[in-house]
């Protein structure tokens, strides 16, 4: 193309068409990827009276198939913060390794700063929201707990650099299935916070529920805590299930459930 | 100039370059947690000025959150040092005092243009700052007790005996600059009609000339 200037002194070009990045070279590597390849379903996360409990299965799914059925979704950055991720799960693995880096580069300043959880969930909404602006996007959604000066945090980001705080998030399927059940249980509580125990049940009945109704889930699940006494991440157990249930139901009509 | 668990403070007086100028500004803040009090070249220090507040408004955007003062700092004195050691390159004809309030508490750092940084419990830099840090150095155990208002006391005292004590005016508020942050407390800056209650009531005057001979003021050498 010949370089038309029009009369302000534009490159005509430049005004109507796409910007000459987004281009890529037709011989080289695809360098803009929009599709997830290994996918991590639902995360799920609730504040309790001390810190934040957080639950996904261990599943990495490749499409319909259950692949990989020992991935750990839920990690831990430094001693006061845990991320857990669904969607692409080599992404996740990058954004853990970006944030690791962050926490190692305290460790070896070792003035007495830390990364906080309010800087990794702020970085990670800057990081993500422009990647999206590059037509470039981390598949994820990215959940973030952190316990810091007694205080609980609790946000998430997601691919298109959306990022707010919450009391309870679920990412996946579990916006729809499970984020219903846990408002409800936080309403019912009131002022009151939950307590751990009734945390842990609240997500392991969400992540039960979630069992039997996502078809790219698993029932080996992960519990990970973020508390004053610091950061774990339980090994994956498996969920009990019941399916009974379908004894009972009626065979009237073809296809009902 | 100086800090303690809670607060810090910087005085400053300011020259003209001559009898028809104004006073050159020394205070400068940074960030609503930092502030820095010059001595040099005044253009490479509006230019280090700079690039602390970039940094601070590029931090904040990124991570949510006040930049670390004394992470920042080291950043300026890297980049000093790279200009001690690479050809074509002049060093910063500058020395910052730099003070603020984080995460750790309030802090007093002087930078200079070695490229060398150092953390302070109070210093003093300058022209004549031999005298103020005399002072510093004398009541040095009671700054971690103050409170906010003794400190500037403190402050204004050390500045003070920077004075010369025949042919000067002494501390005005014209020629003085007081910035004080800390904890639940943002940086202000207090210039001009602002100090004018503080500088009365400063306990022996404000220094400098007076009417009559005076043998109080501290006797500077040189």
């Amino acid at each position: 193309m010949f370089n038309t200037l029009n009369a302000q002194g534009y490159d005509v070009a430049e005004l109507y068409c796409a910007p000459r990045a987004l281009e890529a070279p037709s011989d080289g590597p695809r360098t803009r990827t929009l599709q997830p390849s290994v996918t991590g379903t639902s995360v799920l996360a609730v504040c309790y009276d001390g810190g934040v409990l957080l639950a996904a299965d261990t599943l990495g799914s490749y499409g319909s198939l259950a692949r990989f059925k020992s991935l750990s979704r839920l990690r831990p950055v430094g001693d006061s913060v845990v991320v857990g991720g669904s969607g692409d799960y080599s992404d996740f693995q990058h954004i853990h390794g970006m944030l690791d880096d962050m926490v190692v580069s305290d460790l070896c300043r070792d003035d007495g700063h830390e990364t906080t959880p309010t800087m990794i969930h702020s970085y990670l909404a800057r990081v993500m929201y422009q990647r999206r602006s590059k037509q470039d996007p981390l598949w994820n959604s990215i959940v973030v707990a952190g316990r810091r000066r007694g205080a609980s945090y609790l946000g998430v980001v997601d691919k298109l650099g959306t990022s707010f705080e919450e009391r309870v998030i679920a990412t996946g399927y579990g916006q729809h299935l499970a984020l219903p059940l846990m408002r409800k249980a936080i309403d019912d509580a009131g002022d009151a916070p939950l307590s751990r125990a009734d945390a842990l049940k609240l997500l392991e009945h969400c992540m039960r529920v979630l069992f039997y109704r996502d078809a790219r889930s698993l029932n080996k699940i992960q519990i990970a805590d973020v508390s004053d006494d610091g950061v774990s991440v339980t090994e994956p157990y498996e969920l009990a299930t019941d399916w009974q249930f379908g004894e009972n139901v009626s065979h009237a009509a073809e296809g009902s459930w | 100039q100086r800090r303690v668990r809670g607060f810090a403070v910087i005085a400053a007086l300011k020259r003209a370059a001559s009898k028809l100028g104004e006073p050159q500004q020394k205070v400068f803040k940074i960030d609503s947690h930092m502030g820095v009090g010059v001595s040099g070249l005044c253009a490479d220090a509006q230019s280090l000025v700079k690039l602390m507040r970039s940094d601070c408004l590029d931090h904040r955007f990124v991570y949510g959150e006040a930049r670390a003062v004394g992470r920042l700092v080291e950043k300026v004195a890297n980049k000093s040092q790279v200009h001690t050691q690479k050809y074509g390159r002049r060093p910063y004809g500058v020395g910052l005092l730099v003070i603020g309030h984080d995460e750790l508490g309030a802090h007093v750092y002087e930078t200079s243009p070695d490229g060398n940084y150092y953390d302070y419990k109070a210093q003093a830099i300058g022209a004549r700052s031999q005298s103020a840090k005399t002072y510093l150095e004398k009541h040095v155990g009671e700054f971690a007790d103050a409170d906010r208002d003794a400190l500037i006391t403190h402050a204004l005292l050390a500045l003070r005996d920077t004075v010369g004590s025949k042919d000067e005016e002494g501390l005005t508020p014209r020629n003085t600059t007081i910035a004080v942050v800390g904890e639940g407390e943002s940086i202000s800056v207090l210039e001009g009609e602002a100090l004018v209650a503080l500088l009365d009531g400063l306990e022996g005057g404000t220094g400098g000339r007076k009417p009559g001979d005076d043998d109080d003021d501290v006797d500077l050498d040189g």
